[in-house]
């Protein structure tokens, strides 16, 4: 019922110095659960906190340390695989990923490779109006954070600060679906949006909490649909993995650079390594991981200190049922029930407290122009001085009343907007504004009138003139609005003035 | 499958045990005895027979969201053979 209608976004295509290529690209995103505690022990999450403070014997795996799941991340997992649409699998599994890394004080990663959590969902990803693209998501499973390494505080040494080490991960894993960088960006966008929906996952990009290992391939036109009809990888090129990506910007930047890189290989007659490799901003390139490549080798095996993870379908249903309304639905809804554009609606859903406050203003008013002052005014002045929805300093009731003045002819647009700087920099209620410093709109015919016939009076050469040019009577009308400081109601002011001239 | 010495070199790597070459062949034997084993396990059909995973039936136990645990910084660097400012100080690991 909800269903949005939207076209594909054309691909992209890079031209080669021998042919066109296109991009195909598929995402791994790592979402931090938004919990107290780590997903196997009782430490925090805390960020910014004194390094290796956040650290249970678990965490350091010290012998003999047992790991105990936290049932709030697992229900995180089900809540994010409902809201991407998923299958919830009742029985999931934990697994041991084995590598050796100074942030990996176990040697092993428990993650779930063979069955995870969550199984095949999907994201609607919006290119602007009407244009989107169906992302499918191949599964999501928990899994550890590792610690992390710091390089820069001493020539010789790195330092390494065990805090993160242990906290829950969602890796949410897309199909090789997305088409070009700025669908990549577009994607990230999305997902997170309805991580903060679900409130699953903070999705602070810089604090690391939402971060992207990004694969890249190239293939020739026609080549991907084959892929498609068959969901055969050999009709696509070889892909590299970027790691670790946590900037949208700089996610982009790197597709592109990737792709170029290996359209450059295959024209050359040389061909793509699969490797994991880095995007280095500042050179604008993205380079080998050489390190990574024998690590490669997990030899993954079920952990034997966790039984699987059976959850029941009841839970499951109880978690669903208690979903909030999601980007999707609400946005439908804010278009069908307030006539607002696409572009309106996206801007109002981008997240849930735009989206309330939006709601509150609208109720029992138009919806249009509750959407223009929330949009243009309210989020435009917020803009300007760094501030954030939550902080504002209008309220919707505020706002609202601003909104009735003008529905009710009391105040002028204008004038709306002189009110809505003193509200947002003095507070105060609106009607009250209005009437202690009378801002009223002038109704009255007689007082325009009055004006109106002493701007004629003073100006008869003008009169002649705009008898012979129509157009020069909104020089009277601005004469009026002026000798009425700004309140006199336009429409009647037009109307006196065409009556007076003649016209 | 049968480990030959290269193989059991790699393993030896992956896992960061030093092993000396000339303890390569006896190595490699012994994994092919394990591995023979297991294909013999291999064998036995438990087609629709559920992996056993605890010898009475048991659920996961879980914990609920709460931080009860941490907060013990020199003992969690206690062991470290160096830690400066609070990190462990390991030899540069730079990508």
């Amino acid at each position: 019922m909800l269903d949005l209608t939207y076209e594909t976004p054309k691909i992209k295509t890079i031209a080669g110095a021998k042919h066109d290529w296109e991009l195909v690209i598929g995402m791994e995103v790592h979402a931090q659960v938004s919990s107290n505690a780590k997903l196997f022990s009782g430490a925090s999450t805390q960020f910014g906190s004194e390094p290796n403070s956040n650290v249970a014997f678990v965490d350091a795996a010290m012998p003999g340390m047992l790991p105990v799941i936290n049932e709030y991340c697992i229900e995180q997992a089900v809540r994010t695989g409902l809201g991407l649409k998923a299958e919830i699998n009742l029985k999931s599994a934990f697994d041991r990923k084995n590598y050796f890394y100074p942030d990996l004080p176990q040697g092993y990663q428990i993650s779930q490779l063979y069955h995870p959590i969550v199984g095949e969902g999907e994201v609607l990803v919006e290119m602007g109006d009407g244009v989107a693209r169906m992302v499918r998501i191949e599964r999501i499973h928990m899994e550890q954070d590792a610690g992390k390494s710091i390089h820069d505080m001493d020539p010789n040494m790195s330092f390494v600060d065990l805090n993160r080490t242990g906290v829950c991960l969602m890796e949410i894993v897309s199909r090789p679906d997305i088409r070009g960088p700025e669908e990549a960006a577009a994607y990230i966008v999305k997902l997170r949006q309805i991580l903060r929906y679900l409130g699953t996952c903070d999705g602070n990009m810089q604090n690391g909490n939402l971060r992207a290992d990004v694969n890249v391939s190239i293939c020739r036109p026609g080549q991907y649909e084959k892929y498609q009809e068959t969901q055969d990888f050999g009709h696509l090129g070889t892909r590299c993995e970027i790691k670790n990506m946590n900037s949208m910007r700089f996610i982009q930047q790197a597709i592109e650079v990737e792709a170029r890189r290996q359209i450059a290989i295959v024209e050359g007659g040389g061909t793509v390594d699969q490797e994991t490799r880095l995007y280095d901003p500042d050179k604008g390139e993205t380079r080998s991981m050489r390190s990574k490549e024998e690590a490669h080798d997990y030899r993954y095996f079920p952990d034997p200190d966790l039984l699987p993870l059976e959850i029941e379908q009841a839970w499951v249903d109880d978690i669903a049922a208690n979903l909030p309304e999601l980007p999707d639905a609400k946005k439908s809804r804010f278009i069908a029930d307030f006539g607002l554009t696409d572009y309106d609606a996206s801007v109002l859903t981008a997240d849930v407290e735009s989206a309330a406050y939006f709601e509150d203003v609208a109720k029992g008013r138009s919806g249009k122009l509750a959407a223009n002052w929330v949009i243009n005014e309210l989020f435009g002045r917020l803009k300007k001085e760094d501030h954030d929805i939550t902080d504002s300093p209008v309220s919707p009731a505020q706002l609202g009343g601003i909104i009735d003045l003008i529905a009710s002819d009391a105040i002028s647009g204008k004038i709306a907007k002189d009110l809505f700087e003193i509200v947002y920099t003095e507070g105060g209620d609106p009607s009250d504004i209005v009437e202690a410093r009378g801002m009223k709109q002038v109704t009255d015919t007689g007082a325009i009138e009055a004006a109106l016939d002493e701007i004629i009076a003073a100006n008869p050469a003008q009169v002649e003139k705009a008898k012979v040019n129509p157009k020069l009577a909104g020089w009277f009308v601005g004469q009026v609005m002026k000798a009425t400081g700004g309140k006199a109601n336009p429409k009647a002011v037009n109307q006196l003035v065409a009556q007076k001239l003649g016209q | 499958m049968s480990i030959d010495q290269s193989t059991a070199a790699k393993v030896a790597k992956l896992a960061r045990i030093k092993v000396e070459d000339d303890a390569l062949p006896a190595l490699a034997s012994e994994f092919n005895t394990i591995l023979g084993f297991i294909e013999q396990l291999n064998e036995v059909d438990v087609e629709g027979v559920e992996p056993m995973t605890s010898v009475t039936p048991q659920r996961l136990k879980r914990r609920e969201d709460v931080v009860n645990d941490g907060s013990q910084q020199e003992k969690v660097l206690a062991n470290a053979p160096d830690a400066r400012e609070g990190f462990f100080a390991v030899p540069k690991v730079v990508e």
